[in-house]
């Protein structure tokens, strides 16, 4: 590198005219190509979160430019849904998100419902309220453990994960699997709560708001964490929503917009929860929104699983539905933990789907990396990244 | 930002009102539920309409641009939601474009969301977007040179 | 001479009668290597004389000077063999109590784990050594020896205790300060030979880090020896025993001397150099199988060598407190416990603390804690003028 600023210095000063003594030092300083250098990230790297590239253009140490590169896992999701009945592409919509599948799976399930114009269940629905906050906490537990390793501790990646664990059995008690789980329906969910299921899940959510302390006590209380995530990567509202960035990205900016308040489907209306908003617009912002929404997450499984419980064993948890769904355009939106998720379905009256398309919020968000990494450091760049929180499984579908 | 203003159904109303307005016969609507309107709008005009949502009825996020092929011609679907002055509201604008000359207008310098979205509908359908700024491939390997989600395409083990 | 039995030859008069004793008093390890020449070379003597009897080669291998010669050799692998078993002892608590920290055991096969960090480097030296083509070859290899070689030496160095030592300066302390500090230096032109943007940004960084955190070190092992009195490490301990240990007048040093240790060994939260989740792997990117394993020896020899200078310097060395008699105990004993219970600190910090941002380190080096060290010197100079110690 060095040897190359020489030979242009060598050059450019022997081609000057003789009758011009003195040398510009300004004209010749800005024709140089100073350290400016593209850094690849990726596509294997330990910060994590799956198979992406991010491209940095940097100058020494700050941040220019940046460029996402996605598409290493596009598998055609919406062609191949084309060619098949619609219960079968459930078990696929898990796939989308492997690490929050059954809000997917439910999104799906939510928009065949509306093509048909039933309404499932009131007990279908409190469940699923049940299983979607079960999967944000998972969710959000593993982008926990991720910042962890991104900023250089592993041991909060290890403690976040064992929390995470008793989430994965509540999975497992509620529908036999641990990750692609294949619960909902079109028109209710698989099967009922088994025996005890809320005995088991208020002692998890109990302990659950003990033990998140001890991990947030690491982050929170010390001052390397903070300092780490403070400042950087700052947005304004208007940059945000303009860019389309949605989910806890969005409420740590301070827009306060969250689908469940204030776009209800599925009976969140009846469930009483806050929205965490904060206003600085930077990472650490991000993070606390995100901490919070856990908590509250809690909230709500303890209120859900109280109304399943006043409804009764044998309450309906499951409609028939026929198999052609009459033609028309319906779409329906959720609140994925990483944004607002949302599938378009145009239907022609056979079995099959004419034209199925999903809106992941990651795929856009990570399309505003460029103006979120601007003018940070390249060690910064992992902090901001990891708020963003990647699941490549719905941003390549 | 605009001031935030709580939900009423008269939003559907009024959101139908001020857009026919404006643009009279190049927007027909065709539906409506509560926070959902849903429009067709002439190709020529989508930009305007767009604009004029961002500008004057602060619908300030484009969530989707999806590409659907009718086989005898191509559709553009727009979503564009508001956060402030409708909060919760949700427009859906349909867009109809010809097989032989699939040219709209990009909105991507409205919205910055719609940057990748258009990326991906031109890559996955062939509607080529003017004026968007880097019309390139994204999920699919640059070698390709065909637009695999066509109803004209067949996978492999289709009949 | 005339020998009739083994006896005769392997025979172990005081070797400090020896007139080529090289020492000035009395040496643990020099003893122990001499007595074990005594036994191999007179055992091989006393076999050679019974095929040839009287012949000159069997006198040869047990006179005085040959014995001190082969002593020396074997002095070097005791004092090696030792030091490195120390520190692979260190290696393995360090995966221990990280593992718990973490929640989970650890290593657990072979005597609770030790023997697999014995096979995890034998499994490094065995891999297949990939050299990139364009790289310095001169630099790129010698810079890693020097590295290795260098912490290796300063490890080696350091005195266990009054009889285990391998050489008494009257400088000893300085001596081991500098060719620690000689280390930025080779990693500098190590990151920069190898030919790799990325190690050559590894490389500036480690170099400026540890230069910066070198300052305060170097402040706070004058402030100590001032103290002391002498630069020789059995005087600073000598008259640790006499006072007090050094850690309660020198509490500010004792604090930032650890923190300088942590920056030093390259261990997190100043790891910037190896910094696994960021782009690149650091000035040690393009070294494969062999040498990698010895320069993450070299890193674990130089945590050794730090939490040993804290020992000497702020615990008391090789006493223990209140106990008189040296024959009571093994001070060799004392001194690796206490070492290794500093090193259980590091490994603490290392679990509950994220990495720090390359400037944030150099504000803190540069800003915090050379101030701090210089108040500790000043302090140390009140004490010392008002004849306290």
């Amino acid at each position: 590198m060095m040897a190359d600023d020489n030979s242009e210095q060598t050059k450019t000063a022997g081609q000057m005219p003789a009758m011009k003594p003195v040398v510009d030092v300004a004209a010749e300083t800005a024709k140089m190509e100073t350290d400016k250098m593209w850094v690849i990230m990726g596509p294997q790297h330990p910060f994590s979160h799956g198979l992406w590239t991010l491209k940095i253009k940097v100058d020494g140490e700050i941040v220019t430019d940046a460029e996402p590169i996605v598409g290493y896992l596009h598998r055609g999701w919406e062609k191949e849904a084309e060619n098949r009945p619609y219960p079968k592409i459930i078990p696929m919509a898990d796939r989308l998100c492997y690490a929050a599948s059954m809000t997917y799976t439910h999104l799906y399930c939510m928009t065949v419902e509306k093509a048909l114009g039933i309404d499932p269940p009131d007990k279908a629905k409190y469940i699923m309220i049940i299983a979607d906050e079960i999967n944000r906490l998972q969710s959000h537990l593993m982008w926990l453990a991720a910042v962890g390793t991104d900023l250089g501790n592993f041991t909060v990646f290890l403690w976040a994960m064992r929390e995470r664990e008793y989430w994965m059995d509540m999975n497992v008690r509620l529908c036999g699997a641990r990750m692609t789980t294949n619960y909902p329906r079109i028109g209710g969910v698989r099967n009922d709560t088994p025996e005890l299921f809320d005995r088991d899940i208020i002692r998890c959510t109990e302990h659950f708001e003990k033990a998140v302390w001890d991990i947030i006590g690491l982050i929170d209380d010390s001052s390397i964490y903070v300092s780490r995530m403070k400042n950087t990567g700052i947005l304004t509202p208007e940059q945000c929503a303009n860019l389309g960035i949605t989910g806890p990205a969005l409420r740590g900016t301070g827009v306060d917009f969250d689908l469940r308040r204030d776009d209800p489907y599925s009976n969140y209306d009846q469930i009483d929860f806050d929205v965490p908003v904060l206003k600085q617009g930077d990472s650490y912002a991000r993070y606390m929104v995100r901490v919070e929404e856990m908590l509250q997450s809690c909230k709500i499984i303890k209120q859900a699983m109280a109304k399943v419980r006043a409804l009764g064993k044998n309450a309906p948890y499951r409609l028939k539905v026929p198999s052609n769904v009459p033609a028309g355009r319906h779409f329906a939106k959720l609140e994925d933990p990483r944004g607002e998720s949302m599938m378009y379905l145009i239907s022609d009256g056979t079995d099959k789907p004419y034209r199925l398309k999903v809106r992941s919020p990651i795929f856009v968000n990570v399309s505003a990396s460029r103006e979120l990494c601007m003018g940070c450091r390249i060690a910064d760049v992992p902090a901001i990244m990891a708020m963003i929180d990647m699941c490549l499984g719905e941003t390549d579908r | 930002m605009s001031p935030i203003r709580e939900y009423d159904s008269s939003w559907e109303g009024d959101i139908e009102n001020k857009l026919t307005e404006k643009f009279g016969d190049k927007i027909k609507f065709t539906g409506q539920e509560i926070r959902r309107v849903y429009a067709h709008v002439e190709r020529d005009a989508i930009f305007d309409v767009c604009k004029f949502l961002n500008d004057e009825l602060s619908f300030e996020h484009c969530a989707n641009v999806i590409g659907v092929d009718m086989k005898d011609y191509m559709q553009v679907v727009y979503h564009i939601d508001s956060y402030t002055t409708y909060k919760g509201e949700c427009v859906e604008l349909t867009v109809d474009v010809p097989n032989d000359d699939p040219h709209v207008k990009s909105v991507s310098s409205i919205w910055g969301g719609a940057n990748w979205n258009e990326r991906e509908t031109w890559e996955l359908f062939g509607i080529v977007f003017d004026g968007h700024p880097r019309l390139e491939r994204l999920l699919t390997p640059e070698t390709y040179e065909f637009f695999p989600f066509r109803k004209s395409y067949k996978l492999r083990g289709w009949e | 001479m005339v020998y009739s039995s083994i006896l005769d030859w392997v025979n172990f008069p005081n070797i400090m009668a020896n007139p080529y004793y090289p020492f000035e008093t009395y040496n643990l390890p020099y003893d122990i290597s001499q007595k074990l020449w005594e036994i191999i070379g007179g055992t091989i003597a006393w076999l050679i004389n019974l095929l040839f009897p009287g012949n000159p080669v069997s006198e040869w291998l047990v006179c005085d000077m040959t014995v001190n010669f082969f002593a020396l050799i074997i002095f070097m692998i005791v004092v090696f063999l030792v030091v490195f078993i120390g520190i692979l002892i260190s290696l393995w608590e360090e995966r221990k109590v990280l593992g718990r920290t973490m929640d989970r055991r650890g290593t657990m096969v072979g005597m609770k784990g030790f023997l697999q960090c014995v096979a995890d480097g034998f499994k490094t030296f065995m891999k297949e050594d990939t050299q990139p083509r364009k790289v310095d070859r001169m630099t790129y290899m010698w810079t890693v020896s020097l590295v290795i070689g260098t912490s290796m030496l300063i490890a080696c160095m350091i005195p266990l205790s009054d009889r285990w030592y391998v050489v008494n300066y009257n400088t000893g302390l300085l001596l081991i300060m500098g060719l620690f500090a000689l280390a930025p230096f080779f990693i500098l032109v190590s990151g920069w030979s190898q030919n790799n943007k990325y190690s050559l940004i590894g490389g500036m960084r480690a170099a400026e880090m540890m230069i910066s955190y070198e300052i305060p070190m170097l402040i706070l092992i004058a402030t100590a020896c001032l103290m002391a009195g002498t630069f020789n490490i059995g005087g600073i301990v000598q008259a640790q025993y006499d006072t007090m240990p050094y850690f309660i007048p020198q509490c500010i040093g004792f604090v930032t001397f650890f923190v300088c240790a942590n920056a030093e060994a390259e261990r997190t939260p100043f790891d910037l150099a190896e910094a696994e989740s960021e782009l690149v792997e650091g000035w040690q990117t393009e070294y494969a199988g062999m040498k990698w394993g010895l320069i993450m020896l070299a890193d674990y020899m130089r945590g050794y060598v730090s939490c040993a200078m804290i020992t000497i310097l702020y615990l008391g060395g090789w006493n223990l407190p209140f106990i008189g008699d040296l024959n009571n105990y093994v001070p060799e004993l004392v001194f690796l416990l206490k070492t290794w219970l500093v090193f259980f600190a590091m490994i603490i910090v290392r679990a509950a603390l994220p990495r720090v941002r390359t400037d944030q380190i150099l504000n803190l080096g540069w800003k915090v804690f050379m101030p701090l060290s210089i108040i500790n010197l000043v302090i140390v100079l009140l004490l010392k003028m008002g004849g306290v110690f």
